[in-house]
Formats: C-alpha cells, sequence, structure tokens
C-alpha cells in the first residue's frame, strides 16, 4: 500500500515517539504536582498571620523547629482548609471529567446533572425551616441534608439511565430538569424563609472551605481514594468510550454497563464534595479541560491529571480568596467562576487542540 | 484452523426482526468473504450479532480458535474525536482486557499494525485532524492489532480513493493468506468482491439470499433481482473478472 511516510519525512519512529510523548506527560504532571506543593505551601502561609515559606515548609515536615503558637495554627487551624481545598478540587474535577467521558458531552460536570442543585436544596431546607433528614451532630445536619439530596438526584438520574432506550442526551436533559427544578424549589424556599436564613442559604450557595475540619477532610479524602482505583480499573474502556459507543464496543467494551458504574461511583464523589463546602462553580468543568489540554484523553494520565489541575485550581482559589481584600476571605466559590472561567477561555480559545 | 459458520442467526431491535434465520456453510481461516446487499439489508447487524453486540436466536460456531476473543469487528466510521494521537488509539484498541502497563509487545504490534496499512507516519497526528480515508485505515489498524483470527470489517473502503481500495483489499488478502485468518468485509463494489473475495453472502431484508463462492453468487441475474441494475461480467485483458453496469432497470 503506497506509504505516507514521504510526505512526513524525519518523523520519529512509532515507539520513539510514544515513548517521548509518555515522559512529556509524566514530566507536565510532576510539574502540576510541584505547582500544588507550592500552593498548598502559600495557602498556609496567608492568614491574618503570616509566615514566610520557609516557616511553613520547616512547620510541614519537622513541626518541632517552630513554636508552638505557628504549629497549632498551621496544623489544627489552617491543614484542613488547604487540605480539603485539595481533596474537593480533585474530587470535583475527576468527577466532571468522567461525566464529560461517560456523557460524551463537553458540558457535564457536577452541576449539569443536578447534583450541586439537589445539594443545595438539601441545605436550604435544613438551613431556612430546620428540616433534618438524620438527627446528627449540629456540624454534620446540614452536610448529610446536603449529601442526601445530592445523592437522591443521583440515584434518580441512575434508575431513570437503567430503563432501555435511554440514550446520553437523554441523561444530559434529565441532569437539566434536575437543576431547573431544584432552582424553583429553591426560588420557594426563599420566598417563604426569612431574612436571616435567606442570607444563610445564599452564603451556603456560594460555597466555602472555612468549615472544613479534619474529620470532614477525611471523609472526604477517604472516599476519594476509595473511588480512585475503581476508576483507574476502568481505564482503558474509559478511554475508549471517548470514540463513541459503537467504536467502544468494538473493542470489547460494554459501554452501557462501565456508564452505570462510573455514574454512580462520581455522583458519589460529588456529593461528598459539595455536601462538605457548598456549590463551588466551575471546578468540575475547567479542571477536566485544562488536564484534556495538557495531557490528552488516555486515563492513565487524563485521570490523575483532572485531579491534580482540579485540585491546583481550588488551591489557588483559596489563595486569592485571601489575598485579593486583605482581612476578608471571599467565599470560593465565587472566586473559581471569576478567575478560573477567563483563564478558562483563554486555554481554549489559545489552544490548537479542540476535543469537542 | 479457526472456522465460523452461522445456524440460523437471527436479530431484533425490539420488536421489530432485523436479522431472520440466517444461515452459512462453514468458512475457513484463510478466506475472504464477501458480504453482500443492498443498504439496510442487515449487513451491520449480522456483524454486531456475530461479534456478539447483539443477542438474539440461532448459533454462532465458531471452532479452532487459538484465543478466547478470537473475533475483531471494525464498525463503519462514525467520525469520534478524541485527544488522542493515531498511535494512541492503536494502542488502545490492543490494551482492552489487557493491564495499565504497556509492554513492548504491545508497541511493536502497534508499530506493525500502523506499518502494514502504510500509515505509520501518521502516527503522531491528532485523530480529530485525519480525513475520512485515513480515519478508514485507521479503525482497520485497530482492529488488526488485536490479532482477530476472525476479522469483520464493516464497509473498510467506503472512505478510501481508488489506490487505497486497492492496496487495503490487496493486504487483506495478503493477511487472509499468511495468517490464516478469515475476513468478512461487507461491500458495495461488486467488482472489488468479485477480484478478492473467494465467498460471498447476499443478504436482502434480513434474510440471506445466495451464499457461495463469489464468482457464481455474483451474476448478472444477481444484480438485476437485489440491485435492480443491469450488468454483465467479462474477463479483462489480464484475465480478471470485470463488473459492466449498463443502467438501473
Amino acid at each position: 500500500m503506497s506509504s505516507e511516510a514521504s510526505v512526513h519525512p524525519g518523523l520519529l519512529g512509532g515507539r520513539a515517539y510514544y515513548r517521548a510523548l509518555v515522559l512529556r506527560r509524566q514530566l507536565i504532571l510532576a510539574g502540576l504536582t510541584l505547582a500544588l506543593f507550592l500552593s498548598l505551601c502559600t495557602d498556609l502561609a496567608l492568614g491574618p498571620a503570616r509566615y514566610g515559606l520557609e516557616e511553613v515548609v520547616a512547620a510541614l515536615f519537622m513541626p518541632d523547629a517552630v513554636s508552638e503558637q505557628v504549629r497549632v495554627i498551621l496544623w489544627d487551624i489552617r491543614m484542613p482548609v488547604a487540605l480539603m481545598a485539595l481533596v474537593v478540587g480533585a474530587s470535583l474535577s475527576i468527577a466532571g471529567a468522567q461525566m464529560q467521558t461517560i456523557l460524551s458531552n463537553p458540558l457535564a460536570s457536577p452541576f449539569t446533572l443536578g447534583i450541586s442543585a439537589g445539594a443545595s436544596f438539601g441545605a436550604a431546607l435544613g438551613l431556612a425551616f430546620g428540616v433534618i433528614f438524620i438527627p446528627a451532630a449540629v456540624d454534620y445536619v446540614i452536610p448529610i441534608n446536603a449529601f442526601l439530596m445530592a445523592m437522591l438526584t443521583s440515584l434518580f438520574i441512575y434508575a431513570l439511565s437503567l430503563r432501555r432506550g435511554v440514550t446520553i442526551e437523554t441523561i444530559v436533559l434529565l441532569g437539566i430538569a434536575m437543576v431547573f427544578i431544584f432552582n424553583a424549589l429553591m426560588g420557594l424556599i426563599q420566598f417563604f424563609a426569612s431574612q436571616q436564613a435567606v442570607a444563610a442559604v445564599v452564603f451556603w450557595t456560594m460555597g466555602s472551605l472555612t468549615k472544613a475540619t479534619w474529620p470532614k477532610f477525611w471523609v472526604t479524602f477517604g472516599i476519594l481514594l476509595a473511588v480512585i482505583p475503581l476508576l483507574v480499573r476502568h481505564g482503558w474502556a474509559l478511554t475508549a468510550m471517548r470514540l463513541g459507543d459503537t467504536k467502544a464496543a468494538s473493542m470489547g467494551v460494554n459501554p452501557r454497563r462501565i456508564r452505570l458504574e462510573v455514574l454512580a461511583l462520581v455522583s458519589l464523589l460529588a456529593a461528598i464534595a459539595v455536601a462538605f463546602v457548598g456549590t463551588i462553580g466551575f471546578i468540575g468543568l475547567v479542571g477536566p479541560h485544562i488536564a484534556r489540554l495538557l495531557l490528552g484523553e488516555d486515563q492513565r494520565f487524563f485521570l490523575p491529571g483532572s485531579a491534580i489541575c482540579g485540585a491546583l485550581l481550588l488551591s489557588i482559589g483559596s489563595v486569592l480568596s485571601k489575598v485579593i481584600i486583605p482581612g476578608t476571605v471571599i467565599p470560593i466559590g465565587i472566586i473559581t467562576s471569576l478567575v478560573g472561567i477567563p483563564f478558562f477561555l483563554f486555554l481554549v480559545l489559545s489552544h490548537r487542540k479542540s476535543a469537542w | 484452523m479457526v472456522t465460523l459458520q452461522l445456524d440460523r442467526v437471527s436479530a431484533s431491535y425490539g420488536r421489530q426482526e432485523i436479522l431472520s434465520e440466517v444461515s452459512t456453510p462453514e468458512f475457513q481461516g484463510g478466506q475472504v468473504v464477501a458480504l453482500l446487499g443492498p443498504n439496510a439489508a442487515g449487513k451491520s447487524t449480522l456483524f454486531r450479532r456475530i461479534f456478539g453486540m447483539l443477542k438474539g436466536g440461532g448459533h454462532v460456531r465458531i471452532t479452532g480458535a487459538r484465543t478466547a476473543t478470537p473475533v475483531a469487528y471494525m464498525p463503519q466510521d462514525t467520525g469520534a474525536s478524541a485527544v488522542l494521537s493515531v498511535y494512541e488509539a492503536v494502542l488502545l484498541a490492543r490494551m482492552q482486557g489487557r493491564g495499565m502497563k504497556v509492554q513492548n509487545e504491545d508497541l511493536a504490534h502497534v508499530d506493525r499494525a500502523l506499518e502494514e496499512l502504510g500509515i505509520a507516519a501518521l502516527g503522531e497526528r491528532d485523530i480529530g485532524n485525519l480525513s475520512g480515508g485515513q480515519r478508514q485505515l485507521l479503525s482497520a489498524a485497530q482492529a488488526l492489532v488485536q490479532e482477530p483470527e476472525i476479522l469483520l470489517l464493516d464497509e473498510p473502503t467506503s472512505a478510501l480513493d481508488l489506490n487505497r481500495q486497492l492496496g487495503l483489499l490487496t493486504i487483506l488478502r495478503r493477511l487472509a493468506e499468511e495468517r490464516q485468518m478469515l475476513i468478512m468485509a461487507a461491500l458495495h463494489d461488486l467488482g472489488h468482491a468479485l477480484r478478492f473475495t473467494d465467498q460471498a453472502m447476499v443478504l436482502e431484508r434480513g434474510r440471506l439470499i445466495t451464499c457461495g463462492p463469489t464468482d457464481q453468487v455474483v451474476t448478472p441475474d444477481l444484480l438485476r433481482r437485489v440491485y435492480q441494475v443491469e450488468a454483465r461480467i467479462e474477463p479483462c485483458s489480464r484475465g480478471l473478472p470485470q463488473l459492466i453496469v449498463e443502467g438501473a432497470v
């Protein structure tokens, strides 16, 4: 057969090209991880009392070398918040990445399927009318409400997805319908609730990391750690699904089974993240897109890339939320949308590759 | 040697029966079989049924296979794009059902598939930037890299220029003989079927209407009956059968 080699002289041999590609991606992942560490240290250094990066690094790796006051502030007060930014960012970004993959939709994110809207509604019921789904410690009542409502939304969509003849377009439409229903219900709650309650609901929906504690961090982190290996197991199959169901099936993948399993896993991931910190906009949309632009869609790189990009974005958001107005911590949901979206648009418009 | 035989194979989408009791003689490794028939005859459905993507009545009998997954299927091109290079897309087909770690052997198979189809130089190209013909060759590479013993190709030449059509069919013919692979290809060009295939089966509205050696199946009578065209078949100066179409009936 006539080879096209003559048209592209001087290209690397196939295997050499692939090895170089893998190395480049490993270096990008390493660079992102380093950036993440630096952002984490900066996040820890900032607050009412400011510390130098050296002091923060010393407190991280040699806690005995710093004063008790520094140790307490960094480890007990700032660390849960800073680490929560990382795990929530990673969770939302992974959830968005896999929703975009299994639904073949670049706009898919925890918002698209109504998971965030469900969580907001659950939280608002508790904040405005004192509706409590499961009695628990005061710190956990609202997150439990939010989590249960988010999961209920996911389960509803999951149950409908099980029906024969339901296409991925139908699933996306169902999600959008859920968003509108919950938005209407939120309007109703705000109409009847007291002014004070409305303020509490609005603040919750802005998203905030400030209520993060060690137990909340460990729960979110635990779920993330449990879900990641289950997604990694389907790495090749998930990559194949980006070529379309028929193509994936021709490679031996069962797209329907993978779609349902992954839908359940990422719903859990998104619900737990949103329940603890409120609605944090666009991480689930932007994180995966940045990872895709930098690393392509081979899940062996795309999955960790999405996690790191999401974590990095939220960590940078956390830093910005403290420095824009000194002395005031702006709700992080506002920051991620205001800063993340222009950055995202710049990346998309300036990059030659287009996935969709 | 691998063999494939269909025994009253049926398939339905919902209540609509697409394939109705298709039975064939035993096809063998080394043969190239043309699957012929007008549009919507059920050719793609038959491939899906053989591959196992669709359930239905009857039996798909495969014997003599060396591996647990002897069949590869190249569907019609759907033009989906992802941020993957051609090399990655072929590797992806190779790695399904294998571990996460890519072995040297896997890369060797990818190199071989790309070289065999003459698209090694496209390895670094994004799949979203391929022409229709290049995508089709990529699909063929994705099927070949799985080292199938039975290869099902759904209209593998529909987007290729004439040179590449002949090139691909020549390669497939050679691979069938070298690897004792059974290749079944849905073709619309009956001239290609006459020239490159040993056996032909003809579907019409989900039923098998004839099956046998290609030169006995593809006849002026069949063309009139199934395709509603007047045509004759004559040997060219090199002795190869040529289909001369005179017009629609």
